[in-house]
């Protein structure tokens, strides 16, 4: 049973009149909508968290503490005190883009909970074209970005906004791309039903682990490394590298517009994560979701929040990518492996040969990537950790030592 | 199918509001002192000089031009995943040389040196 029958048959029972539909529907939308907007603030309070937690955790602190139940109250507190900070508006901004992004990037980001499968039946419009619908959305960050970085007037928001359009702009191709080979499996762009198609039914009994990440481990990895850079997350934060680049493009924001952006950037990698869950990781399934429908979302969070955990402990450990390396990355590695993966799978689901064959050869050449794209990643870390060691021996620092490459690109 | 549209528009209005309500509260609600010098473009402390909107690298151009033609091209492939089980030899055909084209594409500009970052 979808949400919305069930409230618009609670208001008929209420006794709202029939020959008014429109307007109970609209209610029932409104509602829908309203409390869908506001999850996801409530959202971005737990997230800033949980991110200062695990970072904590990481760098053997103890992290917020003080206020509320494991520093549970310390994000409103930071709320409270950006709204109580002034509104500096630079003379020298460009009025309308300076004031409109940080809307904008927020606008996004709430947009894309539309076609979120949190649980059966529970989602707020499936859209017959939700996969297309999100990588739309996408693009009004990115917008919002370069808006932020021209408006400020500002040189080194400036060179953030070129690197953040540069840089997601070249993770979108592959990110696309990945999610082209679940849509390809399953023949619909529904997010509803591309969580459906991934039960695994045993007799009757429906397993709920026949998630296309076991099929497609290949495309997932390709999505997640994309989604790290279109999340603004290390090792591609480029954007806002502290020590070139001092903030990046919201360098000339304050009190409430700066925290805009902030939460933009914080809900917009649990989004992505959100649709890794959907498309990869099997949604809201899992083992007995058919059978008691509460399991469905609980699923779907505990999976997003593992993943969300993930980003962070990634952000946590690794050093972040050179903008040369970020972007021949992506070029060079990430779409022609994509590409290839996205051929073969056409190819060979049009092969007649019968289905367990297909799937094997699909999982062939995804592994095959997989390993690909891990190597490829390994030893460019591996290369930087000798580079970092060698520039800290003492020895090299008398003489031997060669001076850093410090082209950055810019 | 229509009125699954009208959740969006709904949900996209209220998406405006919460934002501008957020922005506008924290206008009203903190200090106003503005200053000539607080009011200046950031800089580490000094001066700005000269004009910020300057000419810029020719390569974040090339690569918007890259992006755009392989978004459209992969928009283009969207239609054929969700209709890829009913496609008949030929399409199926058509649709591979679309992706080989897209393939060929790339690596002709990567022997131009147009994904070269230097």
């Amino acid at each position: 049973m979808n949400w919305s029958d069930a409230l618009i048959q609670m208001q008929y029972n209420l006794g709202a009149p029939q020959e008014l539909s429109w307007l109970v529907q609209g209610i029932t939308y409104f509602v829908g909508a309203f409390i869908l907007a506001n999850a996801a603030l409530v959202l971005a309070l737990v997230l800033i968290w949980i991110t200062r937690k695990v970072i904590s955790r990481i760098q053997d602190r103890i992290g917020p503490n003080r206020l509320g139940p494991f520093g549970l109250f310390q994000t409103i507190a930071d709320a409270m005190k950006l709204l109580s900070k002034e509104d500096i508006n630079p003379t020298s901004a460009d009025t309308i883009s300076y004031q409109i992004a940080p809307v904008l990037s927020v606008v996004g980001v709430i947009m894309a909970l539309a076609v979120i499968p949190f649980g059966a039946g529970l989602i707020g419009a499936d859209l017959n074209v939700g996969v297309l619908y999100l990588v739309a959305l996408g693009s009004i960050g990115i917008m919002a970005a370069l808006m932020a970085g021209w408006g400020s007037n500002n040189k080194y928001a400036l060179l953030a906004g070129f690197r953040v359009v540069a840089q997601l702009l070249s993770y979108e191709i592959p990110m696309v791309l990945a999610m082209l080979a679940p849509v390809l499996l399953v023949n619909t762009m529904r997010m509803q039903e591309l969580a459906q198609a991934q039960s695994l039914f045993i007799g009757p009994i429906n397993l709920g682990i026949g998630w296309f990440v076991f099929l497609l481990p290949g495309a997932f990895l390709i999505y997640f490394i994309s989604a790290l850079a279109e999340g603004e997350q290390t090792p591609f934060d480029l954007l806002e590298a502290e020590s070139e680049l001092v903030a990046g493009f919201h360098i000339e924001y304050s009190g409430m517009k700066f925290a805009m952006f902030f939460l933009a950037q914080f809900l917009n990698s649990f989004f992505l994560g959100a649709i890794a869950v959907a498309l990869f990781l099997g949604g809201w399934q899992g083992p007995f979701a058919g059978q008691i429908p509460l399991l469905g979302p609980i699923y779907f969070m505990a999976k997003t929040f593992f993943i969300y955990v993930v980003i962070q402990w990634i952000k946590g450990t690794f050093p972040r990518m050179r903008v040369d390396q970020m972007m021949q990355f992506a070029w060079k590695v990430l779409v022609p492996l994509v590409l290839t993966l996205i051929l073969v799978q056409m190819v060979v689901m049009k092969l007649p040969l019968p289905g367990w064959i297909n799937s094997l050869l699909v999982l062939v050449a995804n592994i095959g990537v997989f390993i690909a794209v891990l190597n490829i990643m390994g030893s460019y870390f591996r290369r930087e950790m000798v580079r970092t060691k060698r520039s800290f021996e003492p020895k090299s620092l008398i003489g031997t030592m060669q001076p850093v490459n410090t082209s950055s690109g810019d | 199918m229509l009125s699954q549209w009208g959740f969006v528009l709904i949900l996209s209005a209220i998406a405006v509001i919460i934002p501008v309500a957020a922005v506008t509260l924290g206008h009203f609600l903190g200090p106003r002192r503005p200053d000539p010098i607080k009011n200046e473009t950031y800089e580490s402390g000094v001066e700005t000089i000269g004009d910020t909107w300057v000419q810029f690298r020719a390569q974040y151009y090339l690569i918007g031009l890259i992006f755009l033609i392989f978004d459209v091209e992969v928009i283009f492939l969207f239609p054929i995943a969700i209709a890829y089980q009913d496609l008949s030899f030929f399409s199926v055909i058509a649709a591979v040389t679309f992706v080989l084209i897209l393939i060929l594409g790339l690596f002709l500009e990567w022997r131009k040196g147009a994904l070269e970052w230097s």
